[in-house]
């Protein structure tokens, strides 16, 4: 379903028949040893720490505490843990939000960059688009902040605009979930864009031609002939969406800290606010490491969909 | 109906056109609003309705570089970011190489492995990352900023250059190997000199993910080596926001990343896919 459709890479055409490669032998171990010895100490070391000490009785506020082997009693806890669970479930609510508007929008704005004519405006409109990617997660949040504010916040100067009265966003509940979640949506929805508009251009010319002498609704082209090509990209955006919302941190941070009360409190955020608020380390890192085994097994599915190419 | 056709066709041009404006709007609006703050003094930032047209002032920049150290954060994020970048060069693109060219045992398992170090929430590592670097006296230096952007910046420096050598024709290297040079000198002489534009948009990316990241900063640094979005978010604290300030270190912040993100802007969805950002 999602390979098919994509042209030859240039792994793929790698000239086989040419003698075969002499035999590595200590010349590829000598050129892998720096990377692969860094990320030896630098990601797989503080994972097994973290592992190790997610069996342990670890509070940083409590220096004098002996730091007991509990087995697993932090992740009996954490599992049971209802604001661990609501962290987990607001975390999946939020993706559920975000994600379909994202696809949406950005197949939209897809659309509308394919359609021919226009060449200046769909240059400008293209570029426009990397602003929102390119502008740092932590300072989306504090433009949010600032967009959303209750008095002098532009957003509900539009609001007014249009005859509806000013919106408390960050300090109701819902609505500071709604105006994080549509910070998100600006800043995510340009990579559905470019991801599914790649998807576009790779529909043959004559194809697309030849249906659109057979139809003039858009929506059967759409359908019929270009999603078979915008499967791949929607895969992609699914995974890669999936893993983001679990990173999910500088955005909440600086919008709203996880408030007001737990409201956008994502699971990154949850777990740093037991790890370096309350210092529970024991705690947060079995919450970790939880998070952790749903990232694997996320990204064992990312690597399989998204770069099945690297196997071969 | 073919005056229906007829109609049909001459209006989308309309509605394209509109579409697409609206979308360009959309995309520059916060952006701009975040510039435009950053010049206006503070009574026209809180005035309702907004102020749209105001004469502009550079106290809110001259406060946040001098009176609030962001111009000391935003060198500590030019050292960490380079420092990191070169670094993840350095080992990275011989390992990119091997994988590139050579055949070996496990392999795959770590093309999976490189990759999965991406996926991981920074959550996960900082706790471990707070810890050790607190028992070996690291806190708030550039050292362990360095080394822990690594986890993010040598997959996708490994991952683009491997893509790049890939695209090299084997000949050349082979070429060179039967003329007697060493693999060592094939590499640095013939390899990488072909693959300079991999490297260079790798670099990139591994500037942009270095200079953006907060939540490792914000944990394993202190005053001396903080970085520019954790200066950032450290005006926060008070009740009244001083929205001038924060809007120009985010300015200082942004400007550069969308400088760099336009020169790689063919590559970006490429990258970002790889990187699955940050």
């Amino acid at each position: 379903m999602t390979g098919r459709q994509q042209p030859a890479t240039d792994h793929g055409m790698e000239p086989k028949r040419l003698r075969p490669m002499r035999k590595p032998g200590w010349t590829a171990f000598w050129f892998l040893l720096p990377a692969v010895g860094a990320l030896l100490a630098i990601g797989l070391y503080p994972l097994l720490f973290a592992v190790y000490n997610s069996f342990r009785r670890y509070n940083l506020a409590r220096p004098n505490e002996a730091r007991d082997f509990v087995g697993f009693d932090n992740y009996a806890t954490a599992l049971t843990d209802p604001s661990f669970i609501e962290a987990m479930l607001r975390t999946l609510g939020f993706l559920v939000t975000v994600l379909p508007v994202q696809i949406a929008l950005g197949l939209a704005i897809a659309l509308l960059l394919h359609r021919p004519g226009l060449g200046l405006l769909k240059v400008f409109t293209r570029l426009s688009l990397v602003i929102p990617l390119a502008t740092t997660y932590a300072v989306v949040g504090l433009v949010g902040r600032l967009l959303f504010n209750r008095d002098a916040g532009v957003i509900n100067w539009f609001v007014t605009v249009f005859g509806a009265s000013p919106v408390e966003w960050l300090g109701s509940t819902t609505n500071a979930f709604i105006a994080v979640a549509l910070m998100d949506i600006w800043q995510w929805t340009p990579f559905c864009a470019l991801i599914l508009l790649a998807g576009l251009t790779m529909v043959p010319n004559e194809i697309e031609e030849a249906a659109r002498l057979e139809t003039k609704t858009w929506w059967r082209i759409l359908v019929y002939v270009q999603l078979p090509y915008l499967l791949p990209g929607l895969t992609a955006v699914l995974i890669l969406r999936t893993a983001e919302v679990l990173k999910l941190f500088d955005l909440i941070f600086t919008m709203t800290r996880g408030g007001p009360g737990a409201a956008t409190e994502l699971i990154s955020i949850y777990i740093q606010r037991i790890g370096f608020r309350v210092f529970d380390q024991g705690m947060a890192s079995a919450q970790a490491v939880l998070l952790l085994i749903l990232t694997i097994v996320l990204s064992r599915l990312y690597i399989r969909v998204v770069y099945r190419e690297i196997e071969t | 109906m073919s005056a229906g056709t007829a109609g049909r066709r001459r209006l989308p041009t309309i509605l394209h056109a509109f579409g697409l404006v609206i979308v360009f709007v959309v995309a520059v609006f916060p952006f701009y609003w975040m510039v435009a703050t950053s010049f206006k003094t503070g009574s026209d930032i809180l005035s309702s309705p907004p102020v749209w047209v105001f004469s502009p002032t550079l106290t809110n920049y001259a406060e946040a570089l001098i009176r609030q150290g962001v111009a000391a954060s935003l060198l500590n994020s030019i050292i960490v970011a380079l420092s990191t970048t070169v670094l993840a060069i350095a080992i990275g693109t011989p390992a990119a190489y091997a994988l590139a060219r050579f055949e070996f045992r496990g392999k795959s398992e770590l093309w999976f492995w490189f990759i999965t170090n991406r996926m991981i929430s920074p959550i996960v590592l900082a706790l471990p990352f707070f810890l050790l670097a607190r028992s070996l006296g690291l806190i708030d230096t550039y050292l362990v900023l360095i080394l822990v952007y690594l986890t993010f910046n040598l997959p996708i420096v490994v991952w683009i250059c491997a893509d790049q050598f890939r695209s090299i024709p084997r000949e050349l290297d082979e070429a060179a190997r039967l003329d007697g040079a060493s693999p060592l000198a094939t590499f640095f002489r013939i390899a990488l000199p072909l693959a300079a534009p991999g490297v260079a948009v790798s670099a990139i990316f591994s500037f942009i993910f270095s200079w953006n990241e907060l939540l490792y900063a914000l944990v394993l640094t202190r005053t001396s080596v903080r970085t520019a979005p954790v200066a950032a978010t450290s005006f926060m604290s008070g009740y009244e926001l001083p929205w001038g300030e924060i809007m120009a270190t985010g300015t200082l912040i942004v400007l550069p990343v969308i400088v760099f993100a336009m020169l790689v802007s063919r590559q970006l969805v490429r990258g970002l896919t790889m990187g699955a950002v940050k």
